[in-house]
C-alpha cells in the first residue's frame, strides 16, 4: 500500500524559504502571488491490511519522525 | 576529569572539541563513536557541531536514534553535564532533552561570523566561571539557528531562567541587527529545568585560544572543569547559585 505524508510548517511558524520563493515569483511577474509556505512531501510503500491500519501506521511515523510537532504539522493520504 | 564527545557521521567539530577540552584546558577526552552504547566512564559529554548524518529530514532528526543517545539521555537523566554545541544543540532539542526546534535562519543565508554573545545564567556547569552579562566573542556557523519555541515555551524558560546566552551587540544589548538568525527573545542558548544540559548554537571549542581570533569560548570548559573540581557534576544535586 502506499501512502503520501504532507509536513508543513505550522501557521505560527515563520518559513523564511517561503518568503523568498514568494518573492522570486513576485519578481517574475507574478503580482497575484500572496504567500507560499514551502514543505515536505514523502511517499511511504508498506505492507498493511487495509487502509485504516496503513493511516494510523503511518500518521505514527509522521508524529514520530517523519515532522517535528515543535514546529510541523503533517497530513497522510493513503492512495 | 574525562571528556567524551560524541562522533556521529558528518560531525565536524568534535576534533575541535577533543583539541579545547585536552590542549586546551588540561583535561582527558575520548572521542565516542555513535554506534557505542557507553561513555567509558565519562564525566561531561560533548555533542558537537558539524551535519549529522548530513542533517537529512531535519538538522538532528536522525542522530537522536544513534545507539549512544540512551546512555547520553541517561547520563543527563542522572545530573551529568552535557553540552550540545551548534548540531550537538540541534540534536539535543531533536532527542527532547531540551526544548523548542530550529527553524532556517530568517536571511535564509548560511551565517559563519564571530557574534558577541551575553551569558545570562552562570548557574549551570558550563558557564560557572562567567559573570552574569559578560559578553563572550564566539563564532557561529549555521544555516539553521532561528530558535523557536510556542509562547508558553518561551514563557517558562524566562521565568526559570533557562536562557543561557543571547546573541546581543557589542554593548551586550539586545536588538534586531545583533540578532543574526531570527532566533525568538534572542536566544543563542539554553539550558533544561535542572540546568546539567546546556545547548548553544555558537562555537566556543573554536574561540579558546587567541590564534582563533577570540579566546571568550575557553570559559564554558574551564566551568566545567570547576564544576567537576567543586564535586558540582555527575549525578548530584544541580547547581544552586
Amino acid at each position: 500500500m502506499r501512502a503520501r505524508v504532507y509536513v508543513t510548517l505550522k501557521p505560527s511558524v515563520f518559513d523564511p524559504q517561503g518568503r523568498v520563493v514568494a518573492d522570486a515569483l513576485q519578481t517574475l511577474g507574478y503580482d497575484d502571488v500572496r504567500d507560499v509556505r514551502q514543505g515536505k512531501f514523502f511517499e511511504v510503500e508498506l505492507e498493511a491490511a487495509d487502509r485504516g491500519v496503513a493511516e494510523a501506521r503511518v500518521a505514527e511515523m509522521a508524529a514520530k519522525l517523519l515532522a517535528n510537532p515543535v514546529i510541523e504539522s503533517y497530513r497522510v493520504e493513503v492512495l | 576529569m574525562k571528556f567524551a564527545v560524541i562522533v556521529f557521521p558528518g560531525s565536524n567539530s568534535d576534533r575541535d572539541a577533543y583539541h579545547a577540552a585536552t590542549a586546551v584546558v588540561g583535561e582527558q577526552a575520548s572521542l565516542v563513536w555513535h554506534k557505542d552504547t557507553d561513555l567509558g566512564g565519562a564525566d561531561a559529554v560533548i555533542l558537537p557541531g558539524g551535519f549529522a548524518h548530513g542533517d537529512y529530514l531535519r538538522s538532528g532528526a536522525i542522530a537522536r536514534f544513534s545507539p549512544i543517545m540512551p546512555a547520553v539521555s541517561a547520563f543527563a537523566a542522572r545530573g551529568g553535564p552535557v553540552l550540545g554545541i551548534c548540531n550537538g544543540f540541534q540534536v539535543l532539542l531533536e532527542a527532547g532533552l531540551l526544548p523548542g526546534a530550529m527553524v532556517r535562519n530568517r536571511g535564509i543565508k548560511f551565517v559563519s561570523r564571530l557574534v558577541p554573545v551575553r551569558v545570562d545564567a552562570i548557574d549551570t556547569p558550563f558557564t560557572r566561571s562567567c559573570s552574569e552579562g559578560q559578553v563572550l566573542r564566539m563564532p557561529i556557523a549555521h544555516g539553521e539557528g532561528n530558535y523557536f519555541a510556542d509562547p508558553d515555551t518561551i514563557a517558562t524558560l524566562e521565568r526559570n531562567r533557562q536562557v543561557v546566552f543571547r546573541y546581543v551587540d557589542d554593548a551586550g544589548q539586545t536588538t534586531a541587527v545583533a540578532n543574526p538568525n531570527g532566533s525568538a527573545h534572542a536566544i543563542a542558548g539554553i539550558c533544561n529545568a535542572e540546568r546539567n544540559v546546556v545547548g548553544l548554537m555558537p562555537h566556543p571549542e573554536r574561540a579558546c585560544e587567541a590564534a582563533l581570533g577570540s579566546a571568550d569560548g575557553r570559559a564554558v570548559l574551564q566551568s566545567v572543569v570547576k564544576a567537576y573540581a567543586e564535586g558540582l557534576v555527575a549525578g548530584r544535586p544541580a547547581i544552586v547559585r
